[in-house]
């Protein structure tokens, strides 16, 4: 009788231990998300990605589409070439458009990706033409400050 | 020349607790299989390890979490920032406190009893009494308690970190009141299933091993006298708390570097 309520003791230890990994992957780190569906590979070249990361997300209205697979440095055109895995469920046109955008303010980079209207769907190995830099906020400032400066100031032209 | 004698033997006497040390450990890992065949003695020091342990686990896991979530509002609030707070509170438990802090207390509560239980035995002829008998005293007595230990520890790291995360919500939510669904999806969005809660627990089995034989090792080394066994048991506390957090630098270098 000792040994069975010990081993059901230690079953239970096990249980709480096993519960609390899974709490860890399913609440915390969101498992559940993670897709383990089939996805196929497309790459773009931007001219500047500014922050986007690896497994940076690819949204389609606001929805996660895909993931960013893999961001190279492509020293024949000094571009960077971005390959972003999306899911083989949503289909887009071959003359879809891409953006870096931001979240927030200063929030984390992703890619929004808008469909174009061409009748053909990208398949895997396909290259996105049409794509728009992410704004590097220092860029956007150096650019404010020299349209201040080049632009006459109201004090001096009423005299 | 003395001072050579002494050098000498010191010299000699550290290479050979080293070397006994090494034997020791490669003979419990070659036992494993052998072990795990007499499953009930090791479900027994499971449950005088683990069952024992999982109350201060918790209670502390949930505390660590209360003051990570307090300290981390009061630093992230500065920066208006204060919707990660979930992320915080998890990274932090799962990357580093949840194992470090649980193979520490693991250290205290379950290695302490483990070298003084050993040593008392060695003190007791009981060692040398099984060996007589025929008995592999490392086979019925050390690999079980080894291989427990291996097993305890990542489970009650998880525990530690998952109550602490529930700490952290209670705290941040309920009391403080950040706004609860940016809490959870904060941590969801930053928190990766292998490069963050796996890691954690390949770092807490790694912190099992080297817990659970020190604390054999100073047992099975102790001088066989009240003395000896009270001086192997604050040893044991003291190299295995070092060798935790000297290794979780070295772990945390290769894993998360890359």
């Amino acid at each position: 009788m000792q040994r069975s309520k010990l081993d059901v003791l230690v079953g239970l230890f096990v249980l709480i231990g096993a519960a609390a990994i899974l709490f860890l992957a399913l609440k915390a780190a969101n498992l559940l998300t993670l897709n383990f569906q089939s996805s196929y590979n497309v790459t773009a070249r931007f001219d500047n990605i500014g922050g986007l990361k690896r497994q940076a997300a690819v949204k389609s209205a606001g929805v996660v589409v895909g993931r960013v697979d893999s961001v190279t440095f492509d020293d024949k055109t000094y571009q960077a070439t971005v390959t972003l895995a999306l899911q083989s469920s949503y289909k887009f046109p071959k003359d879809s458009s891409l953006k870096i955008l931001t979240s927030g303010l200063l929030g984390e980079q992703y890619i929004g990706i808008e469909a174009g209207s061409g009748a053909d769907n990208l398949v895997a190995g396909d290259r996105i033409q049409s794509t728009q830099s992410a704004v590097v906020l220092e860029n956007l400032i150096s650019q404010f400050l020299y349209n201040k400066a080049a632009e006459p100031t109201p004090a001096q032209g009423n005299k | 020349m003395k001072f050579l004698e002494n050098l000498g033997f010191g010299l000699r006497s550290y290479l050979a607790g080293l070397g006994l040390g090494a034997r020791l450990f490669v003979r419990l890992v070659l036992l494993g299989r052998v072990t795990m065949r007499r499953f009930s003695l090791v479900r027994d020091q499971i449950h005088f390890l683990g069952n024992y342990s999982l109350a201060i686990i918790a209670v502390s896991g949930l505390f660590v979490g209360f003051v990570l979530s307090l300290q981390g509002y009061y630093t992230l609030q500065r920066y208006g920032s204060a919707d990660a707070l979930g992320l915080l509170v998890a990274l932090s438990l799962v990357r580093e406190l949840g194992p470090v802090v649980s193979a520490l207390l693991f250290a205290g509560r379950a290695g302490t009893s483990l070298t003084a239980e050993i040593g008392l035995m060695k003190a007791g002829e009981q060692l040398s009494a099984m060996d007589m008998m025929a008995v592999d005293p490392i086979k019925r007595i050390l690999a079980p308690r080894f291989w427990a230990g291996v097993i305890t520890l990542p489970l009650l790291s998880a525990v530690f970190s998952a109550v602490g995360v529930v700490g952290g919500w209670m705290v941040g939510v309920l009391l403080i009141g950040v706004d609860e669904g940016s809490f959870w999806s904060q941590m969801q969005g930053g928190v990766d299933v292998w490069s963050d809660v796996g890691n954690g627990v390949i770092k807490s089995v790694v912190f099992g091993i080297t817990v659970t034989f020190v604390a054999l090792l100073q047992g099975y080394e102790a001088q066989p006298t009240p003395e000896g066994v009270s001086r192997a048991t604050t040893r044991t506390v003291v190299v295995a708390s070092l060798a935790v957090l000297a290794l979780d630098f070295v772990l945390t270098a290769m894993m998360f570097s890359i």
